[in-house]
Parts: structure tokens; sequence; C-alpha cells
């Protein structure tokens, strides 16, 4: 069954709040989820004051001070910090997005920030992907041909590249998958929406020859039905995407090959 | 099942692969969908044309062919969509395998035994047996 609440261990208490900048002006709070698995306490909610003219404008520029400035303990997923690898994906302000394109200007009040919600929480703010990275897996991102090689490349038209545009900019941060409630209910067979806007952009890709295989392997009441047009995925997706479309194409290929 | 508690991550999702199903349960959901908009506004209509209207006039109403065509295709319509948007909810919310396949068989009796008895009851004022 669906469980409604919190497990005892999971509950949430208030945790500590850490004292403001010396001499600051500008001061901006946050309240960041913290969990440790190694002191075996439940998870705490700290906060923390950061000076706004020391730091950058972005939540990541604020979550990266912190980790300098004030607890080196809180643990996060960073890397380009500019929108394109994917890694900063976290609950900001009630909304799942990347935290180094999240600007501390759009949220009002204590900015707060909690992992990716309903997956494994590893530490803090580092959620436990590897379902969601098998998922992407299982449908088979890459080009899959029959017919031999050719020589030089494999060619598509100007018009068969523009129907990639929309599907190809997924950077696989997570955020439209766990903000699907379908996928929180039934992560374990629904593929998500992230990995199904991947599907479909290998099933529109021209080039690509293993169409059928691929609907077939996504023919399944929990695979690809699960995806109820919540849209939940499209307004969180960071990159401005839609995958519901994607999904909504998907089954579109699965009705026209059968009637 | 050949899932274990070690299993890997790409095992488990692929778990007993895809069932090559489920587009039929989603193309009916929205043909009956579709259906249903014309047969609503017709049984509200007919609905609306008995208000006030002596037992025995009802009675001839309903039992007239078309009205009776109409109502019959409003109660297989709406009686086959709500059994297959049941099914989605109790796919959606129940995990446990037994009690899913449980209650996913009483869905479909209840659905037609609502069905059944809708169209006994036109079918008898048509024929009035």
């Amino acid at each position: 069954m669906v469980q409604l609440t919190l497990p005892k261990n999971s509950k949430i208490t208030e945790g500590k709040t850490w004292p403001r900048p010396a001499r600051a002006t500008h001061v901006r709070e946050l309240k960041i989820y913290r969990w440790n698995p190694d002191d075996g306490n439940n998870p705490t909610i700290d906060t923390y004051s950061i000076d706004l003219d020391d730091c950058g404008p972005m939540v990541l520029d604020a979550v990266i001070y912190i980790k300098n400035n004030i607890d080196p303990t809180l643990t996060f997923r960073r890397s380009c910090r500019e929108g394109v690898c994917g890694s900063c994906s976290m609950n900001i302000d009630g909304q799942n997005t990347l935290a180094c394109t999240k600007a501390m200007d759009e949220v009002k009040g204590p900015i707060r920030v909690y992992p990716l919600p309903h997956q494994p929480v590893i530490k803090d703010l580092v959620p436990d992907l590897s379902n969601f990275y098998a998922q992407y897996a299982a449908i088979e991102p890459w080009l899959k041909t029959s017919t031999p090689e050719p020589e030089k490349e494999w060619k598509q038209s100007h018009e068969d590249r523009a129907k990639l545009d929309g599907l190809y900019e997924c950077i696989l941060c997570a955020c439209c998958s766990t903000s699907c409630p379908s996928y929180w209910w039934n992560s374990e067979r629904y593929l998500g929406p992230a990995a199904l806007l991947q599907a479909q952009r290998w099933l529109i890709d021209s080039r690509d020859e293993k169409t059928g295989e691929r609907l077939d392997d996504l023919e399944d009441p929990f695979r690809l039905y699960r995806c109820h047009t919540i849209m939940n995925c499209a307004k969180a997706c960071p990159k401005g995407l839609n995958p519901a479309k994607a999904i909504a194409e998907i089954k579109i290929q699965m009705v026209e090959r059968q009637l | 099942m050949g899932i274990g508690r070690m299993s890997a991550p790409l095992a488990r999702v692929r778990g007993l692969g895809a069932a090559k199903a489920g587009t039929d349960a989603f193309w009916r959901q929205r043909l009956t969908a579709v259906a249903n908009i014309p047969l609503t506004i017709g049984f509200v209509l007919i609905l609306v044309s008995l208000l006030g209207r002596s037992y025995p006039a009802v009675k001839q109403i309903l039992g007239s062919p078309l009205v009776a065509i109409v109502m019959l295709g409003f109660f297989v319509s709406i009686t086959w969509h709500m059994r297959l948007g049941m099914q989605v909810i109790i796919e959606d919310y129940i995990h446990n395998e037994r009690i899913k396949i449980a209650l996913i068989m009483a869905n479909t009796f209840f659905a037609f035994a609502v069905a059944l008895a809708c169209a006994f009851a036109i079918l008898k004022l048509s024929f009035g047996v």
C-alpha cells in the first residue's frame, strides 16, 4: 500500500541554528535538510545564515558558501555550476530544480533546500539515483541498426534532425521523475518521465532501425502507461523540456501501430 | 521471481519484462471517454424529460426503442469506463500482489453487475416481460 506517513526514523526534527556571519549587512537564511547515515539520528532541518555580499546569486553559491565558511560537513553534488551537468538537482522552495540555475532572488523568505523527493538518501542532499540510472540504461540509449554501417556517416535530413529538438537537451538531472507522483508510487515498475523522454529521443531518430523493438519493450501497463499526464515533469524540468508530451507521442505510436 | 535483494538495479528495472499489453486498455479508456460525452448528454436529457411524468408514462418512454438504445449504450460505456479507471487506481496504489489481484477481480465483477442490472431493467421495460 501507499505509505502516507513517514517511517519513524525518517521523521524530520528541528536541527541546529548556525551563527550569523560576523559583520554581515545583507543576510539570507537557508533551511537545509541534514541526515547522516553514521550517527543513527533522524533527519534535521539546519538553519544557516549567509552573507549575500560575500556570495554569488544562485542557491548553489549559497550552499557552497555554507560548506566553505560555516559547516564543511554539509554534503551535496555539484560540478559544472551552469546547468549543463545535472548534478546539483535538489528540491528548493518545494520545487525540484538545479541549485546552480535557481537564483536566491526567486525565493521569498528562508530558502528551504531538501534532497530530491522519494529517493533513498545517501547523505544530506545526496539521493541514491541507482534505480533512475538503471531505467535510463534499460531503454538502451544508443543507435541500433541492422543495415551495414555506411562508409562515412549515418545521414539525417535537417527536418529529421529537428525532430530531436526538445529531447536531446535532457541532462538526466532527475528533477522530472522525482517530481512525478506516479513515479513515487511505482518507481520500481514505471520508467518515469526522464527515461521515457530519452526513449522517445531514440524512437523518433530517423537513423535508428529498431523502433518496433523499442516500442515492444515499452508496451507495458507499468513501464509506460503509469503516466497519467499529471505534468509535474514539464513544470519541474530546469531545461524547459516537456517529458509529458514525449510520453504522449510514445502512446500515439503504440495506438498507431495497431489501428 | 528472478529478482533478489542483492540483484543489480538493471535486473530490477527489467523485472519480468514488458507485458506487451496495456495499449488496449489505454485505447478503450479513450474510446469510452469520447462515447460518454454524447451518451451522458442523452442520458441527462432523457432524465429531464421524465420529470413530473406518471409511472406508466415513464415506463413507456424508457421502453421505447430509441430511448432504450441510448440508455443501454450509456450503461455499457460508463461501466466499462468505470472499470478501466478504477483498475488504474488499484494498480497505482495497491502494491501487495494478492490484494491487487483480488481487488481487480472484485472491480470487474462490480462493473459487470452494475451493467447487467441496468441493462436488464431497460430490456424488461422494452420487452415488457
